[in-house]
């Protein structure tokens, strides 16, 4: 294996772990500090998809897509919190499961009936369509370099705010102890519903960027959902930290176990059991990793209530 | 007094003697969202063209298409089928995309009596032992387009090829068919799963390994998502990628344009074939869609063509399933792709084709036949079958 496959391997890792933190961060704010489990959180990330989709194929242009896919999927959030899952906060797991269940399903046939069955398939901004060469003999997708750029300014951003600001406190303490935030006149509905915008935005924003890599589809959410539940896990609910470890844990593992997995098991087994043997493990080595986070550390890697 | 009614009324149809069918009963089962439903799509029209074009009618019987979305899913195709062997009690059962669809529900099919035509996978299991009487192939055995292409590269004297297909039966499947006929050696083999669309690991792979020519088979969508990212990674001028014509067809074209000028893909059939029935097929289907067929289309229509053949030589009695099969077998049309015929174990024997993606004098990007490489060329494992 030479070093520059090994550099390109961690950077593949590290632009998919970003996009999945961009989910987990919003997934894990809601399950930290409000106690809700939103089974919908990756239907925001396909609407702001195909918000993104629609305005880049009207307009042609990358950025207003993913503006106005965050705006409009910030709002579409806000209304969901003011209109339902305000009902759901005090209710039990279950029937927030069920609920966001459902809107997955209303999500789903509603997109359907809009753009069709067919995935759009969104093309990269001309001018990060080819690649780009940052050392001599290293060549790399600019759009993927693109994506890593940008989900790094985020996660620096996000990071900033909750830990410098103090709108971060209050998201802080409400992780922390909801209750207490409250007493102490932390005014938790709107801080809940800024919470909310602040999270579909950025499923958005995954949804704009992802969409040229992957295929803009109905049920796009589900696989990648499960994906950031992994991750939240991993990371400890309600840890805007721990969302950033574990999903760069979570994009690297998985990028190097397709990598580099099949040809390993290749030195010690036959290669048509090698061959049938690699992908199995490799797609399930992510879960290995969080069945062994919740052995030794059962509340994640950086659990935010004490 | 209620119950002996209802006893009568179940009883009665039992009594009133078989009347000859007036119609005939399809199950139409197809991948018509997510990754893959291009493919169904263009089948679902290309089979609904002929019965169109027929008014309605295959082999003279008004024709009931009943089209169902399977979702590439074995579950819902599941439930697709004990719909239609159970509740319609469909006459033929067709419009398949996906060999890990069609494999676990295919016995459950042939159970229940129903005819099966593929007008796409073609199973190897199928193709040998397992050969079924009602069990129809309209399209080539999964081994043959990629081993056309096999053939192609090893004339090209490559001698260090990149494999790379979906890890299920199809894909396997597809790379064996490769192997049958190139001889030279491997840069690698790589299963990934059905169904991904980030293939950023494995053009890192290619890109190391450096082989000297790369064979994909991707269907649908993952063929469309490989080739744009091949092509942003800057590999495509360097290492020639080559296909099975299933991902340089005309959906892969307006998805990827220019970025697949020049690709050498293999079919069965092409739009340029010259022959009376393509001619018309290819123009009725843009008249009618307002876009070139794709091979995927052409299947689907001969898949049809067949079936109104075979009506037609059993004079419309359809409920006698064994002289339909009977029929299907040996059933006379004049296929798009020119000569084509089944082997004794329902499997095509036919010609096989070099495509070349160019940009025409208009500017528009498509396939031009460039060569022959296989002649009335049947399948590997018609010896297996043990039907006459």
């Amino acid at each position: 294996m030479t070093l520059i496959l090994f550099v390109e391997q961690c950077l593949n890792g590290v632009q998919l772990g970003l996009m999945l933190f961009l989910l987990a961060a919003g997934l894990t704010l809601v399950f930290g500090i409000m106690d809700m489990i939103n089974l919908a959180h990756g239907s925001l990330y396909m609407i702001g998809a195909y918000l993104a989709a629609t305005v880049i194929e009207a307009t042609g242009s990358f950025l207003l897509g993913a503006g106005a896919a965050m705006i409009g999927t910030g709002l579409i959030g806000a209304a969901l919190e003011v209109s339902l899952f305000r009902q759901l906060y005090r209710r039990s797991h279950l029937n927030q499961v069920l609920a966001t269940f459902a809107l997955i399903l209303i999500a789903n046939e509603t997109v359907r009936m809009i753009w069709g069955a067919q995935p759009i398939l969104l093309n990269m901004p001309e001018a990060l369509a080819g690649p780009v060469e940052p050392v001599e003999g290293f060549r790399y997708p600019a759009y993927r370099l693109a994506v890593i750029a940008v989900g790094a300014a985020v996660a620096l951003l996000l990071y900033v705010m909750v830990v410098h600001t103090r709108l971060g406190m209050r998201v802080r303490a409400g992780a922390s102890d909801r209750d207490m935030a409250n007493v102490m006149g932390v005014d938790t509905r709107r801080l809940f519903t800024l919470v909310f915008a602040i999270g579909a935005g950025l499923c958005a924003l995954a949804g704009a960027m992802l969409g040229p890599i992957l295929a803009v589809q109905v049920g796009m959410g589900e696989n990648i959902l499960i994906l950031a539940f992994v991750v939240i896990v991993i990371g400890g609910i309600g840890s805007i930290r721990g969302a950033l470890v574990g999903a760069l844990l979570v994009g690297l593992i998985d990028t190097a176990g397709r990598a580099f997995l099949p040809g390993l098991l290749r030195h010690v087994f036959p290669p048509t059991i090698a061959s049938e043997a690699g992908p199995a493990l490799a797609s399930i080595l992510i879960y290995v990793l969080m069945a062994s986070v919740l052995y030794f550390r059962p509340r994640g890697l950086f659990p935010a209530r004490g | 007094m209620t119950r002996l009614i209802a006893a009568a009324l179940i009883a009665l149809p039992l009594a009133l003697p078989a009347a000859a069918a007036d119609k005939v009963k399809i199950g139409f089962m197809s991948t018509l969202s997510g990754p893959g439903a291009a493919l169904g799509v263009d089948m679902r029209d290309g089979f609904n063209l002929v019965v169109k074009n027929a008014g309605g009618k295959l082999g003279g019987l008004a024709a009931e298409v009943a089209v169902v979305d399977d979702e590439q899913k074995p579950d819902t195709a599941r439930q697709a089928v004990e719909r239609f062997t159970k509740r319609d009690r469909v006459d033929v059962i067709t419009g398949v995309v996906f060999s890990n669809v069609l494999l676990p529900v295919l016995p459950s099919i042939l159970e229940s009596g129903t005819i099966f035509i593929s007008p796409n996978t073609g199973p190897e299991d199928y193709a040998g032992d397992k050969c079924h009487p009602r069990f129809f192939v309209a399209s080539w055995q999964n081994e043959d387009v990629p081993g056309a292409m096999g053939q192609k590269v090893q004339d090209l004297g490559k001698k260090n090829v990149f494999l790379i297909a979906p890890n299920y039966p199809g894909g396997r499947e597809t790379l064996n068919g490769f192997k049958r006929y190139y001889k030279g050696g491997y840069a690698d083999e790589v299963y990934t799963k059905l169904g991904q669309l980030d293939y950023a690991a494995e053009i890192a792979d290619i890109r190391a390994k450096k082989p000297d020519a790369v064979f994909f088979f991707l269907p649908g969508g993952m063929g469309i998502n490989f080739i744009k990212q091949y092509a942003s990674a800057g590999l495509a001028k360097d290492i020639p990628l080559y296909t099975p014509g299933y991902s340089a067809d005309e959906d892969t074209i307006k998805a990827v344009g220019e970025q697949l000028v020049g690709v050498l893909n293999s079919s069965q059939w092409a739009h340029d074939l010259d022959n009376p029935a393509n001619k018309k097929f290819v123009a009725d289907f843009q008249k009618e869609y307002g876009r070139l067929p794709t091979m995927y289309a052409s299947q689907s229509y001969d898949a049809a063509l067949m079936l109104d053949a075979a009506i037609k030589a059993v004079q419309g009695k359809v409920e006698d399933k064994d002289a339909l099969a009977k029929a299907l077998r040996t059933a006379k049309f004049d296929s798009v792709r020119g000569k084509f015929r089944l082997n004794n174990n329902n499997y095509p024997v036919q010609d096989y084709y070099l495509r070349e993606v160019v940009k025409d004098a208009s500017g528009r990007i498509t396939n031009r036949t460039v060569g022959k490489i296989f002649s009335d060329h049947g399948d590997a494992f018609a010896s297996k079958c043990k039907m006459g």
